[in-house]
């Protein structure tokens, strides 16, 4: 990535150009960066900062004049809160589970859309489709007409199997919330899978079926490795977007029964909106930070690696 | 492992010596039943939404069967509840904060976007990282302080509050993906450009602005899907005054049960923009999403 980068902005055969010259240059190029930087820079960075700062702070917004500064005692109480270290692995199980399960579903799903049948281009919109339900009505849509105990349609759809009744959304709280994310996630998975066979240059396939070769053994020596950069790729962006889950757990479940099916984000917001603590919720945001930040340097040396590559190729 | 249960490896070995033909019949045959296959679980997938729709034209006593109800007398009488219940108001702020959002972003992004391909500035690398990265920090941990900041400036529940932050929102985003855009003008015609003596700006206006607008567009869709669809922002710094569509949603948990032909007719209506802009984006939608990594 740096290495092509620094090949393009490298002036084009400028022999002796005036230091001068260059630095008027540099502004000329700078210039129409500079408004999306700034901007970028004051509205992402500076609320991370006073997060920093307010988790230092004991305050509750209901009373008044009670900001303090208390240093690391907030993240004392954070890390001694039971209720957090179940909420933070819920978060963990809600994430990494909808991920890989999507994964698995999307790759099965792209497999099938790769092949040439009638009416291909109608399947693959209606397969998208869940992905772009504002996440909002589809927790809503899950939460009653699909799960609803007596008059659901998956229990009637289950009923001949004798699942009629099942309490879902009380019973499974968190498998019901993560199946609402499946249903979303996949067709994601489908469409970045589907880019990932579609870029598998076909002469290899056909010489390796001209060899006598199986599917089967097509798939896993040629395909599978050829997947391999957009499977993880899937499962960094799908975790990147659904750690931050909130939509589908308001609306479903309200993190219940207790903490059932919480995840972080839902977490603290109840603890900043609910119980109007700001030191709590702001060290509890900091935890989360640090934790994103260690899975977000994997996800960035991958989208890198994965830019180069494609460069390299082009 | 779909893949196995068609083709067996001597089927495969037999008919390589009868030549190409039944070879490829065979496949084609194994592609109908494929499709058939991805017939049924496209419509599996689709049909909670399918449902959601048709629900939508029934009336309350309908919609609550025992059994579902497939065939009734449609109704238009719960799209007129919903907005007579007072949606209108949230359309409209749905609609200005995703549209000003995705302008300011676009205004901001493109020159941006230029700066990072074409010509590129020094440190361009570390400018697209510090972009990336802040959509990798939850934005769970800045409610706290936008809401206080907020609050203390007099901004809850104003349009522009929401306006100001899909655009911080969206813009990484839109950074990388017209990045990718601008990459894929040939480098020669700017070189001819330059050449010919033409200025820069026509340069950009004549020559890479056809070129990129496709994917201008689908940028501009992604953002527009984004902000519509955003919930957790709306939710806790907007109320009655600048509330949008999925904060409408949120009075149907309360009534619990109740009132499901009205509750769909209002997620129909809340999905609808998106659901039609994603169809048109389809193509783009995994390039947006991955950040432009993946074409």
């Amino acid at each position: 990535m740096t290495a092509t980068v620094e090949e393009r902005s490298a002036p084009p055969a400028n022999i002796g150009g005036a230091a001068m010259i260059d630095r008027a240059e540099g502004w000329r190029r700078r210039a129409p960066l500079l408004p999306a930087l700034v901007f970028t820079i004051i509205v992402t960075q500076i609320p991370f900062i006073l997060t920093l700062f307010y988790s230092l702070q004991s305050w509750n917004l209901v009373r008044p004049g009670s900001q303090e500064f208390v240093w690391f005692s907030n993240y004392v109480d954070v890390f001694t809160d039971s209720q957090f270290r179940q909420v933070a692995l819920n978060t963990v199980v809600m994430t990494l589970g909808s991920v890989l399960i999507a994964v698995v579903l999307g790759l099965l799903l792209a497999l099938l859309l790769n092949r040439q049948f009638v009416g291909r281009g109608v399947v693959r919109t209606l397969l998208i489709t869940p992905f772009l339900i504002t996440p909002v009505a589809a927790a809503l849509l899950w939460r009653t007409v699909l799960l609803d105990p007596t008059l659901g349609l998956v229990n009637f759809v289950l009923s001949p199997f004798g699942a009629s009744g099942t309490e879902w959304i009380s019973q499974f709280p968190l498998a019901s919330v993560m199946a609402a994310l499946v249903w979303q996630w996949t067709p994601f998975m489908m469409l970045l899978l589907l880019a990932g066979l579609q870029s598998q240059p076909s002469d290899q396939l056909e010489a390796a079926r001209v060899d006598g070769a199986s599917a089967w053994s097509v798939f896993r020596e040629l395909t599978l490795p050829h997947l391999r950069r957009f499977i993880e790729l899937g499962v960094v962006l799908g975790t990147i977007y659904l750690v931050n889950t909130f939509d589908t757990v308001y609306m479903m479940t309200q993190g219940g029964p207790g903490v059932a099916s919480a995840n972080l984000p839902f977490y603290i917001y109840q603890r900043a909106f609910l119980g109007f603590d700001i030191g709590q919720s702001a060290a509890m945001g900091v935890v989360v930070v640090i934790i994103t930040l260690i899975a977000a340097s994997f996800a960035l040396r991958l989208l890198f690696r994965s830019f180069s590559g494609e460069e390299e190729l082009t | 492992m779909a893949v196995t249960t068609d083709t067996p490896t001597d089927e495969r070995a037999s008919t390589t010596d009868e030549g190409q033909s039944p070879r490829k019949q065979r496949r084609s045959a194994a592609n109908v039943w494929f499709g058939v296959i991805a017939w049924v679980v496209g419509i599996a997938f689709f049909f909670p939404v399918f449902w959601m729709v048709l629900t939508s034209f029934k009336t309350e006593a309908d919609a609550y069967t025992p059994t579902p109800k497939l065939f009734f007398q449609p109704t238009l009488e719960q799209y007129e509840g919903v907005f007579s219940s007072g949606l209108g108001p949230y359309i409209a702020n749905s609609v200005a904060a995703t549209v000003l959002s995705t302008l300011f972003v676009l205004l901001l992004g493109v020159p941006a976007a230029f700066a990072l391909s074409l010509r590129p500035v020094k440190k361009t690398s570390d400018v697209l990282f510090f972009f990336i990265s802040t959509k990798m920090l939850p934005v769970v941990a800045a409610i706290v302080p936008i809401y206080v900041v907020v609050n203390q400036i007099g901004m809850l529940d104003n349009i522009w509050t929401l306006v100001i932050l899909y655009t911080g929102m969206n813009l990484p985003i839109a950074v990388w993906m017209m990045r990718s855009f601008f990459l894929e003008v040939p480098g020669e015609l700017l070189e001819q450009a330059s050449i010919d003596g033409a200025p820069l700006w026509r340069t950009l206006r004549e020559i890479v602005l056809p070129i990129i607008s496709p994917g201008i567009f689908a940028t501009a869709l992604i953002c527009v899907i984004f902000a519509w669809n955003e919930f957790f922002f709306a939710v806790n710094l907007t109320a009655a005054n600048a509330g949008t569509v999925p904060v409408f949603l949120v009075g149907f948990i309360t009534s619990e049960g109740l009132y499901w032909a009205q509750l769909s007719a209002a997620a129909t209506i809340a999905a609808l923009p998106v659901v039609l802009a994603g169809w048109v984006a389809q193509n783009k939608l995994v390039q947006g999403l991955s950040f432009g990594a993946v074409k």
